[in-house]
């Protein structure tokens, strides 16, 4: 009851019209920044707060307007994804698996609606569970030390050989590289530079998102000069535009169980929306009866990780507002934002500003209903945009990474960092090695080297610390299962099904 | 970050004037961090006291952990008459440690601090150690029994706080100290809470939150006086063990300038720092009076890296 009253509070202070037009501004630029490659979500807020701090907003309406580009950002990433196979922002990686080659089948436009519902049901459920478990999932992050962390960072990495590619060893070879340009950097255990040939921009290590978009985008412009434009990735199929409804309740289950997952890893700090997606792929991978039809374009493969990403967008608030933690890049510019309010997120927020609390996930709710509106809709739209003649797109594509990169750090190195990663994006499709857990390695490399090096300080050098709780075991026993069991699987399953090669299809 | 802003403020928006060449103020993080913070509240100070004809222009220069604000001043703008930059301990602590690439605190001039966070040390709420000679027993005793947790890196400022209070009580092996370095304050109180790590390190500001909470127990203050707001928690000196370890927060300009646009510098700032405004921010935002200007602030930045050094040469961080 005292729910849905502070509820009733916090939507009295989110729905005036001055908000709302903020709010559909915000949804609107967010879903726009997810869109561009290059510019994610927390580049977005992180543009988006000097702006909201000139236009003189006070905190609740720089909060409606920021997390409405938080939630924009996280819809409007996928979108890219499927008719580009170019993921917006880093949790949308996971959706260019099916939601691609969906496109290339002329389901662009069903993917995008399904992708769409999939990101609402997400966010939706995820700002309940918000709601109503906020203060009592606060203390499961006092349950993850440095061991359950490196554990839980394990199963991702012993999951991924599954992921894509038909070759485990590729993928494995794959995360190995990812790992390494991880260790490029600051080690933080030593406080020494490593791999960084006193050059200072190599400090902060690589960021993943030049990663991603040289990896992603300027792979492909090297593609499209490969074939003059023929075989190129851009150019989708446009079907008619209906709503799907046998398709969206054939992957109610997949938004469903993607929703749990997600909100449980964006929960943990330091996991985040990445790791959300993920997970609810290899998930629903895993229990699918029609595993071969994954990275095909079967839509539960789109379903899933966006309703991962969203429900994990919305998790990894609870940490950041009870703990002041934040779980993912974009929480924690979001943090930052807060600080500069003069609003400390910590276990007394809830108490001493449940206005600012209740208005903020009053205003998320609203954000996400306008995203629906905008985005299914709409979606005819952002099919045209992205369906102009490659020719027209590819250098925008192409200038748009430019910019997005440059303003992350405004120096050119980084610039030549996006190429090089084009370059190896470009001879790794050649050598059919996924691109996937390569990101995913320089995404979580550098906190799973952390904890384990934390654990062995703890620890004074001590393995066995690192199953030292049952939370610590699960985890590894779920890690090695979902490493060894493929394998056995395999063999149970009469003959190894040969890998059919489909060459409209690529295999990341 | 700059032409980006603008870009972005004048495309979605069109009511966002650009200042006209004015003031500028580098924060060398991305916006919202200390830097940033520090950049805004002084710009936003100094135009409201008519110090400065325009708006003050916050450029956010990130990389390195300062390094490449640092290294660009030193190089490209060292004559520059109308920018100022924002600096804090870790500024210090990271030119002690020669972390940007050859650059030395000699390379620009230090204007002023004009605040600062206290250092606290914590403890879980059901920790044995009742006050900080508990601690320091415990660690004198055996340093792998207690572990601490902070919110920077190695070698980073949080841990120097634990290494320089040690080192105050005089204890030998700094070496030994385990020390587990998170991202943030709040991360290292969770791993404290959580019980993975025996005491916690950080900036009172950002800890304030979890000692009203009771998940956490304050047994010291690393500054001269008791902290406003906590006026039950002794400070180190009181226990005798004579370490201050504030985070302060000031700004440097390129070393080029002219004398008297030195001295503009300082008068600006300091009357920043006496402004009832600035009062307020500090007042919000935790923060303790910490002024030190001038000359005065040159040699304190000096003491400081020489200090640094010294720790960081013990524990075999630099040569």
């Amino acid at each position: 009851m005292e729910t849905l009253s502070n509820l009733a509070m916090g939507f009295s202070t989110a729905l005036t019209f001055y908000t709302l037009i903020l709010a559909i501004i915000g949804c609107f630029v967010g879903t726009i920044i997810g869109a561009l490659p290059g510019l994610g979500p927390s580049n977005g807020v992180a543009l988006l707060i000097p702006i909201s701090f000139s236009m003189g907003l006070d905190a609740i309406s720089a909060l409606v307007l920021l997390t409405s580009v938080y939630y924009g950002a996280m819809y409007g990433g996928r979108i890219s994804s499927i008719l580009l196979n170019i993921p917006g922002d880093e949790p949308a990686m996971m959706t260019t698996l099916d939601g691609y080659p969906m496109a290339r089948q002329g389901k662009a436009a069903e993917a995008l609606v399904v992708s769409g519902v999939a990101s609402f049901v997400g966010a939706l459920l995820a700002t309940i569970g918000l709601m109503i478990f906020a203060p009592y999932l606060a203390r499961v992050a006092y349950q993850f030390g440095p061991a359950e962390y490196f554990a839980l960072y394990m199963l991702a990495f012993c999951t991924l050989g599954g992921i894509g590619s038909s070759n485990q060893a590729k993928a494995a070879m794959a995360a190995a590289i990812g790992l390494g340009i991880a260790m490029i950097g600051l080690d933080k255990t030593t406080g020494m530079p490593r791999f960084t040939f006193g050059e200072l921009h190599l400090m902060d290590g690589v960021d993943f998102l030049v990663a991603i978009v040289g990896l992603f985008a300027v792979a492909e412009v090297f593609f499209f000069i490969e074939s003059h434009g023929k075989d190129s990735a851009i150019g989708v199929k446009l079907g008619k535009i209906l709503v799907p409804w046998k398709m969206l309740r054939q992957t109610t289950g997949a938004m469903l169980r993607g929703t749990g997952i997600g909100f449980v890893a964006g929960v943990l700090p330091g996991a985040g929306a990445s790791l959300g997606s993920f997970l609810a792929y290899m998930g629903e991978k895993s229990i699918a009866k029609d595993k071969s039809t994954f990275g095909k374009g079967n839509p539960k493969g789109v379903a899933a990780p966006e309703a991962g990403n969203n429900a994990a967008a919305g998790g990894a608030l609870v940490p950041m507002l009870t703990l002041g933690v934040p779980g993912s890049g974009t929480t924690a510019v979001l943090l930052a934002l807060l600080l500069t309010l003069n609003i400390t997120p910590g276990p007394l927020l809830f108490a001493e500003r449940p206005e600012v609390v209740w208005s903020l996930i009053a205003s998320l709710l609203v954000a996400n209903v306008v995203l629906l509106l905008m985005n299914v809709p709409m979606v005819k739209i952002f099919v045209k945009i992205l369906s102009v003649p490659a020719w027209v797109l590819l250098p925008g594509v192409t200038m748009i990474a430019f910019v997005g990169i440059y303003s992350l750090t405004g120096s050119s190195f980084d610039m030549l960092m996006m190429v090089g990663f084009g370059v190896l994006g470009y001879v790794m499709r050649k050598l059919n090695i996924p691109t996937v857990p390569v990101i995913l390695g320089i995404l979580l490399g550098n906190a799973m080297e952390d904890n384990l090096r934390r654990a062995m300080v703890l620890s004074n050098g001590d393995f066995w610390y690192l199953l030292s709780s049952p939370i610590a075991v699960g985890l590894w026993i779920a890690a090695i299962l979902g490493f060894v069991a493929p394998i056995f699987l395999r063999r149970l399953l009469k003959k190894p099904p040969v890998p059919t090669h489909d060459p409209s299809l690529n295999e990341d | 970050m700059k032409q980006w802003t603008r870009a972005a403020a004048a495309a979605l928006l069109m009511t966002v004037a650009v200042p006209a060449t004015a003031a500028e103020c580098i924060a060398p993080a991305n916006p919202g961090g200390g830097w940033d913070f520090t950049c805004r509240q002084i710009g936003r100070i100094m135009t409201e006291l008519g110090l400065v004809p325009n708006m003050v222009q916050v450029t956010n220069l990130a990389g390195a952990g300062g390094g490449v604000a640092y290294t660009q001043v030193v190089s490209n703008r060292s004559e520059d008459p109308e920018v100022f930059v924002a600096a804090s301990s870790s500024t210090t602590t990271r030119l002690a440690q020669n972390a940007f690439a050859g650059a030395t605190a000699d390379e620009v001039r230090w204007v002023g601090s004009i605040g600062g966070d206290p250092g606290v040390i914590v403890v879980a709420q059901d920790s044995p150690y009742q006050n900080l000679t508990d601690l320091v027993e415990a660690v004198k005793a055996d340093p792998s029994s207690v572990a601490f947790a902070g919110g920077s890196a190695v070698g980073g400022f949080d841990h120097l706080k634990v290494l320089r209070m040690l080192d105050a009580s005089g204890f030998e092996d700094l070496r030994q100290v385990k020390y587990i370095g998170l991202d943030g304050g709040a991360d290292a109180i969770t791993q404290t809470v959580g019980g993975f790590a025996q005491a916690m390190t950080g900036d009172l500001s950002e800890i304030t939150g979890f000692i009203k909470s009771g998940d956490v127990r304050p047994i010291a203050v690393l500054s001269e006086e008791r902290a406003e707001g906590f006026e039950d928690v002794p400070t180190a000196k009181e226990q005798g063990i004579d370490t201050v370890s504030m985070n302060w927060r000031g700004i440097y300009v390129p070393k080029d300038i002219s004398d008297e646009r030195y001295q503009e510098w300082v008068d600006m700032l300091q009357q920043v720092g006496e402004s009832e405004e600035w009062q307020q921010v500090m007042t919000e935002n935790g923060l303790e009076p910490y002024s030190v200007f001038g000359e005065d602030f040159q040699t304190f930045v000096n003491e400081d890296i020489a200090e640094t050094q010294e720790i960081s040469r013990e524990i075999g961080l630099i040569q």
